[in-house]
């Protein structure tokens, strides 16, 4: 996974992606595609929506 | 022969970080440099996390790695997702760290550097990070279940709402004193106001951003949020050089904690996605790269520590927050050694992420390290400065003298000589009119640390570097209290609805308005205090907040030793035990001196009541008299507001001792409320996700 210098941005991209949560969409999409292949998935501005409300609805920052 | 080897490495690291601990200890020279501290906390963790917090794992908590987690078990997707360990370590250490490990050690660093050194050190690796590590543990074996569930699961009801009471009212602290850092911070300063104020419409940009323009595309949206944040930084130079614009965003201490008051209102009651989302995306990245560059300034620069190793303060004269070093050592520094409010986010979504039990260890303990790290570093920015300087700065005008002429004359005489002419270069040298009695630790940190980063990358840009310093501090604290707010205001719907219903409500509008506005109020009466109070305000409410976060730390140990007990674990109890037991005794120590010290600066009590002789004998100026009577009430207050985190905290204690002395008498107690054991490799692929 880690060849060179290339190999290693790459993953720090992928882990950026992911900690930050810009890929949520697309991991949301090829989850969705395989548990509920009948339903129509949510498009982009709903599926962040919800995922705000889920993240902003208990404790998740700190002092 | 290989672990041997290894063994052996880790010997050698211990023995390093402990020599240069000794090192710090022992010296007695003018001064001593910052590279040695990084030496000695980098080998202390390390020998910390490689064999105590994995003795812990293995043998106390028999973390099983072969064990399905709720990530696992109940993976939907959305709550429940297996996640890469270090992802997961990103997402938790993102949570836990906010101001407090920053403001906490500055404020100490009035005893000098060793005490704080210590406590951050000793008090991270044998509390703090065993707190967030075993909280952690307990809720991933509980499907994620909150720290509240678990106290009445465990515990019982008694205990159940003594903690959700108590978060209740440590949320309302927390919110109040960050606040009144950051007003503190903005005080008379157009450039600080102007570039906090900026991040306001910056924020609203980036939400529509992140909405309606890319919806979903949080890394665009948070860069151009940062360009714009630091174009903002030097704008606020242009605004204050500039003798039309200055005027419009220099504002005393009064009018700035009204204004923050009504912006943690609004946005409470504003949707997430327009303001507090895109907010802590772009705090949360300037965070992480501001105490990266911090680490790295300070590891290129290495600069000296003018700081004596113990200060005269130490006997409880101190003019940053008062009382002896024996509690308030440990009530001051708070979140960067130990920190109760953990236990709320390792309780949170954390467990719902936790791929394998395996990863409890990097999660919940190496997330703690981090942060005990950059309390280190933030103790390093305050001890750079000439102690004189730190303490112009950190010194209240009830305490030192009002004037600059007071106040330096009555530093210079405990031994720390500093002049106006000093002050005055120095205020004018960061682009500010001044820089005395800006309580708080903000103003200090920044300072510091522009001493560092302009020492390490140029000396040209010091005053965009105490603004940069500033606005990131800013930035999180008012990114704390838009979230504080958000579930200081769940919480209050929750048990108000138990009360009358329709108020429980969370979708309705007229619910989230009214108890908005009560949280609001609640948190916006202390900070309004807290401003107008001549002793600079943080010498109350610092010390009341620490305490109540020792207290929740208290509680979530003595949950954890419960558990621990209950599951057959009596002989290792003490790894949670100890630490409550000292968390304990230590809080309840200083919730005693906060009430009956006769010193006015320390006892609630006798300064209320000396406030109240010196109003009564007529002895106060105008404006003095005018804010009396409310300071009196205030005190008297806080009084009482100890006396309910001591009764909280000695409720769970006693339930803690009660109930594990019944199980080990093999009388009846709660059930644990552990998840039964699932193997991994009994679940389906489709379960398992795609992970």
């Amino acid at each position: 996974m880690m060849a060179g210098p290339a190999g290693f941005l790459r993953t720090a991209w992928t882990v950026l992606r992911e900690v930050s949560g810009d890929s949520a969409y697309e991991t949301y999409l090829a989850r969705h595609a395989v548990t509920h292949p009948e339903e129509p998935p949510l498009d982009r501005e709903a599926f962040y929506l919800s995922e705000l409300d889920r993240r902003w609805s208990g404790v998740n920052r700190c002092c | 022969m290989q672990t041997l080897m290894k063994n052996l490495v880790w010997v050698v690291v211990g023995i390093f970080g402990a020599a240069c601990l000794g090192g710090i200890a022992l010296n007695r020279g003018e001064t001593i440099n910052a590279f040695w501290f990084i030496a000695a906390a980098a080998g202390i963790y390390a020998v910390a996390y490689r064999l105590y917090a994995g003795w812990i794992v293995a043998t106390v908590l028999s973390a099983d790695p072969t064990r399905a987690t709720p990530a696992l078990r109940l993976n939907d997707g959305r709550d429940y997702v297996p996640t890469h360990r270090w992802i997961t370590f990103g997402h938790h250490f993102a949570a836990i760290a906010g101001a407090g490990p920053l403001v906490g050690p500055v404020l100490a660093a009035q005893f000098g550097y060793l005490p704080g050194t210590l406590w951050l050190l000793v008090g991270s690796v044998l509390g703090g990070c065993v707190q967030d590590m075993v909280i952690l543990w307990g809720s991933t074996r509980r499907d994620g279940r909150t720290l509240g569930q678990m106290a009445r699961d465990e515990l019982g009801p008694v205990a159940g709402a003594a903690a959700l009471v108590g978060t209740l009212l440590i949320m309302v602290l927390i919110v109040a004193v960050l606040g009144l850092v950051v007003v503190n911070a903005m005080k008379h300063s157009p450039w600080g106001t102007f570039t906090v104020a900026m991040t306001i419409p910056i924020a609203i940009l980036v939400g529509i951003y992140m909405r309606v323009l890319r919806p979903g595309r949080v890394l665009e949206g948070s860069l151009i949020g940062l360009v714009l944040l630091l174009a903002a930084t030097v704008g606020g130079g242009w605004v204050a050089e500039s003798p039309t614009l200055a005027p419009l965003f220099d504002y005393d201490g009064p009018a700035l904690a009204l204004a923050v008051i009504g912006y943690g209102f609004v946005a409470a009651i504003l949707p997430v996605w327009l303001l507090l989302a895109p907010r802590d995306y772009i705090s949360t990245f300037i965070k992480l790269g501001a105490i990266l560059l911090l680490a790295f300034a300070v590891i290129i620069l290495r600069p000296d520590m003018h700081m004596p190793a113990v200060t005269r303060f130490v006997d409880g004269t101190g003019p940053v927050v008062a009382g002896h070093i024996y509690p308030f050592l440990f009530i001051t520094i708070a979140c960067g050694a130990v920190s109760g409010f953990h236990a709320l986010i390792s309780s949170g979504t954390t467990p719902k992420l936790i791929a394998s039990e395996a990863d409890l260890r990097l999660v919940g303990y190496g997330s703690m390290v981090m942060e005990s790290f950059v309390g280190i570093m933030a103790l390093i920015a305050a001890c750079v400065l000439d102690p004189g300087v730190y303490f112009a700065i950190n010194s209240a005008p009830g305490v030192v003298g009002a004037t600059p002429e007071q106040a330096v004359a009555t530093i210079s005489s405990w031994g720390f000589p500093v002049t106006v002419e000093t002050m005055t270069a120095l205020a004018k040298e960061m682009g500010e009119t001044t820089l005395m009695h800006r309580t708080g630790g903000a103003p200090s940190l920044a300072v510091g640390m522009a001493h560092i980063f302009a020492g390490a990358f140029g000396q040209g840009l010091i005053a965009l570097w105490y603004h940069f310093a500033i606005m990131f501090e800013a930035l999180f604290i008012l990114t704390a209290v838009d979230a504080g707010t958000r579930v200081g205001r769940f919480m209050l719907q929750d048990l108000l609805g138990n009360i009358y219903r329709p108020l429980g409500n969370t979708g309705s509008y007229v619910s989230t308005v009214i108890c908005s506005a009560l949280f609001v109020g609640a948190w916006g009466y202390f900070l309004y205090v807290g401003v107008i109070d001549p002793n600079g305000g943080i010498n109350i409410l610092w010390p009341l907040f620490g305490i109540s976060n020792q207290m929740l730390a208290a509680i979530a140990l003595a949950i954890a030793t419960t558990i621990l007990v209950k599951q057959g674990k009596l002989r290792f109890a003490w790894v949670t035990g100890l630490p409550m037991a000292f968390l304990a005794v230590t809080t309840t120590v200083a919730a005693w001196q906060k009430l009956f010290s006769a010193d006015p600066r320390v006892g609630f009590i006798a300064g209320a009541d000396t406030m109240a002789a010196k109003l009564e004998a007529g002895t106060l100026s105008a404006a003095q008299a005018a804010a009396a009577p409310q300071l009196i009430f205030n005190q008297r207050l806080d009084a009482g507001l100890t006396v309910f985190f001591i009764l909280v905290l000695w409720v769970t204690i006693i339930e803690m001792v009660r109930i594990s002395l019944r199980h080990t008498q093999g009388k009846s107690v709660p059930p644990l409320s552990e998840a039964p054991y699932v193997a991994m490799d009994q679940l389906t692929p489709r379960m398992a996700g795609e992970d």
